[in-house]
């Protein structure tokens, strides 16, 4: 279900999204309080998540409601249980996050985002804003913090004839859901993926998180790259999240410690594909 | 956003937070009548700058007279503060803050930040006040307390009452400052801080607990709900270059190199500019244009770069997804037009009609750049800064 689907960007994108792979019969439902009962493109729109997810049976959304609205909005999907909410909107206060981070711990809901461009299982589903045609279905795991990184890893594979098993941006907010590591344990355990990228960026310590979990645990081949080595403390580099504060959280921090996991790291964006290439 | 301290402590007050008596000024004559109102036999002339360590740079001074008022006051004024955080050039001072002297007895630390890891607001608390926190952190690990707070209930009595102990608060004065720890993070939560810091707490030798100093910083996401605290706002203290930015909905930031970037995604905005540090050049800036990279955009995005003083080239690096290259392509040679673009620039396009973009760019007559992958792009900033 998409929930916001009467504004402008709800639209558009339920639109693209329906029109790749099997979007037209996954993209069920619309939510908005105020519509009831009208329909967008065919989709029964409904006042609530709760009412969606009876109604049509849907058991994950996606949210392109505006900032100051959208952590109610994820607040609203988790109350009705369902299985993943993918939060596209940008800009979300942190304390708002911070609060519906706090009323999901013990729930069954997985977030993904905010601030993201979502996930793809090419030819299979996209639930987000990327260009699907840029992707290709294929055995490579894909997590990243941003969007037309993540875009610019996609087309690297392509262009050395790797597809992808999925792709999921999990966001540039420094409050948000599902975390590398996370996205790590699925990738490990899905019988379609053979070796994971893994893109970051300065900010926060996701990464190194993740980088030790990768070395007690994973069972694939994982190779990295993180965005910032040339960005100076202090300073917001455009996600709310990408900011090195009090020395912490910078790309050299993050390398090292990837590194020093046995995680295969590059300083050059443009081979990022060509890397994990080099793993299969 | 940021705040002067000045600021920060009335917005404190307002949540029962305890500060000596002060009086922001804006001239010396001003500061002779604020210390002659604010009565005593000492007081203290602080340089009213966003940028921390003050003290070290000599912004923050003691005066015995109001000739002595007068002296360091003329000497803050209108004059450029150098302090490790200012850089080298400094940052010159319009606002000066006399605050009533107090005897101190002693020195803590306290401040609130959003603990990334453990996805909560964070209390942080420490005997160590009046230095640098995180260099107490480093050194003497055990003398920093840390609370994480629930964020629908804030912090308990008990949990104020633990901390207040910890530090080692005099009894007589643990009640105050219990009261205080409950008015900052209320001062926090209501007004969608990101930071917090009141470095040093003091109890004075009669025993009141009092916030010395107070740093605020606020959710850029969360200031449409608060036009009280955009009304603080200081442009004085933003760059020129940064406020245009913003006004256009860019993200903006100036950096000491020489090569412009012009990118669509703050990850891949990043990414371009360690590309052209591997590369052996030198970034002039950050800028994440978003995703609609239209006409208008791209021309302010060019303006704002054009004021960099030692910019010899600019690099567009676009990966056109659901917005296609050859719109792209429009725009920057649309604007590159209309600014008269005299330095060279270097296109980089990906993603959606990629070769009817490229053929535009290359019919355009304008004295483009063309390049295929990243480090190609890279490769050609860095020759044409050279």
């Amino acid at each position: 279900m998409t929930q916001g689907i009467t504004g402008k960007t709800g639209q558009f994108h339920t639109r693209l999204c329906r029109e790749y792979a099997n979007g037209q019969q996954c993209f069920v439902a619309g939510v908005n309080p105020k519509k009831p009962g009208e329909q967008f493109d065919g989709i029964p729109i409904f006042a609530t998540v709760q009412e969606a997810k009876q109604a049509t049976g849907a058991t994950v959304s996606v949210i392109y409601v505006p900032p100051a609205f959208a952590a109610a909005a994820i607040d609203e999907a988790v109350e009705a249980e369902l299985d993943l909410v993918i939060c596209i909107t940008e800009g979300i206060p942190v304390h708002d996050m911070l609060r519906t981070r706090y009323k999901m711990e013990g729930r069954k809901t997985r977030l993904i985002g905010p601030n993201c461009p979502g996930i793809i299982t090419p030819d299979e589903i996209k639930i987000g804003i990327m260009p699907g045609y840029i992707h290709k279905k294929g055995r490579v795991g894909v997590v990243s913090r941003s969007g037309t990184l993540t875009y610019e890893a996609v087309a690297q594979l392509m262009a050395l004839g790797l597809g992808q098993s999925t792709c999921v941006g999990i966001g540039g907010d420094p409050i948000n859901g599902l975390k590398h590591r996370y996205v790590m344990e699925l990738f490990n355990e899905d019988a379609e993926t053979d070796a994971v990228l893994m893109v970051g960026e300065i900010g926060g310590t996701d990464e190194e998180d993740c980088a030790r979990w990768i070395k007690d645990n994973m069972k694939k081949p994982v190779v990295g790259f993180i965005a910032g080595l040339a960005a100076p403390p202090g300073k917001r580099m455009g996600h709310a999240g990408a900011i090195i504060a009090g020395g912490q959280g910078t790309a050299q921090g993050k390398i090292a410690v990837m590194e020093e996991c046995g995680i295969r790291v590059t300083r050059n964006p443009a081979e990022m594909g060509k890397l994990l290439k080099s793993v299969l | 956003m940021k705040i002067h301290e000045y600021q920060a402590k009335e917005i404190l007050r307002r949540y029962g937070v305890k500060t000596p008596a002060g009086i922001a000024c804006f001239s010396v004559d001003d500061a002779v009548a604020a210390a002659e109102k604010l009565g005593g036999d000492k007081w203290v002339v602080k340089a009213q700058i966003y940028a921390g360590g003050r003290g070290k740079g000599g912004g923050v001074k003691l005066a015995r007279s109001l000739a002595e008022v007068r002296l360091l006051a003329e000497g803050m004024l209108n004059k450029p503060l150098i302090t490790p955080q200012t850089g080298p050039a400094g940052q010159v001072v319009h606002r000066l803050y006399l605050e009533q002297g107090v005897d101190i007895q002693h020195e803590y630390y306290v401040g609130i930040v959003i603990d990334r890891g453990r996805q909560r607001a964070c209390l942080i608390a420490s005997s160590e006040g009046g230095m640098d926190i995180e260099q107490v952190a480093a050194s003497t690990p055990e003398k920093i307390h840390k609370i994480l707070i629930n964020p629908m209930t804030g912090l308990s009595d008990q949990e104020v009452n633990d901390v207040v102990c910890k530090i080692g608060i005099p009894a007589s004065s643990q009640l105050a400052a219990q009261a205080l720890l409950k008015g900052l993070y209320q001062a926090f939560d209501e007004n969608d801080a990101s930071l917090l810091e009141i470095n040093p707490l003091i109890v004075t030798r009669d025993g009141q607990v009092l916030a010395l100093d107070a740093k605020m910083n606020f959710d850029d996401n969360a200031l449409f709900r608060h036009p009280d605290i955009v009304a603080l706002r200081d442009l004085d203290e933003e760059d020129p270059a940064e406020i245009q930015a913003a006004e256009h909905d860019l993200s903006y930031i100036p950096l000491e190199g020489n090569i412009g970037c012009l990118v669509n995604g703050a990850g891949l905005a990043m990414a371009t500019m360690d590309i052209i540090k591997l590369y052996g050049g030198n970034p002039a800036n950050f800028l994440d244009v978003g995703g609609g990279a239209t006409v208008e955009k791209v021309t302010e995005a060019f303006k704002i770069m054009l004021r960099h003083p030692n910019l010899r080239a600019i690099l567009v690096n676009i990966f056109g997804g659901i917005m296609k290259c050859d719109v792209i392509a429009q725009g920057v040679t649309t604007a590159a037009r209309e600014v008269k673009l005299a330095v060279p620039l270097i296109v980089r396009l990906e993603g959606t009609n990629v070769e009817l973009g490229k053929k535009i760019l290359a019919e355009s007559g304008l004295p483009i750049i063309s390049a295929t992958t990243m480090a190609d792009a890279a490769e050609k900033a860095v020759g044409a800064a050279a």
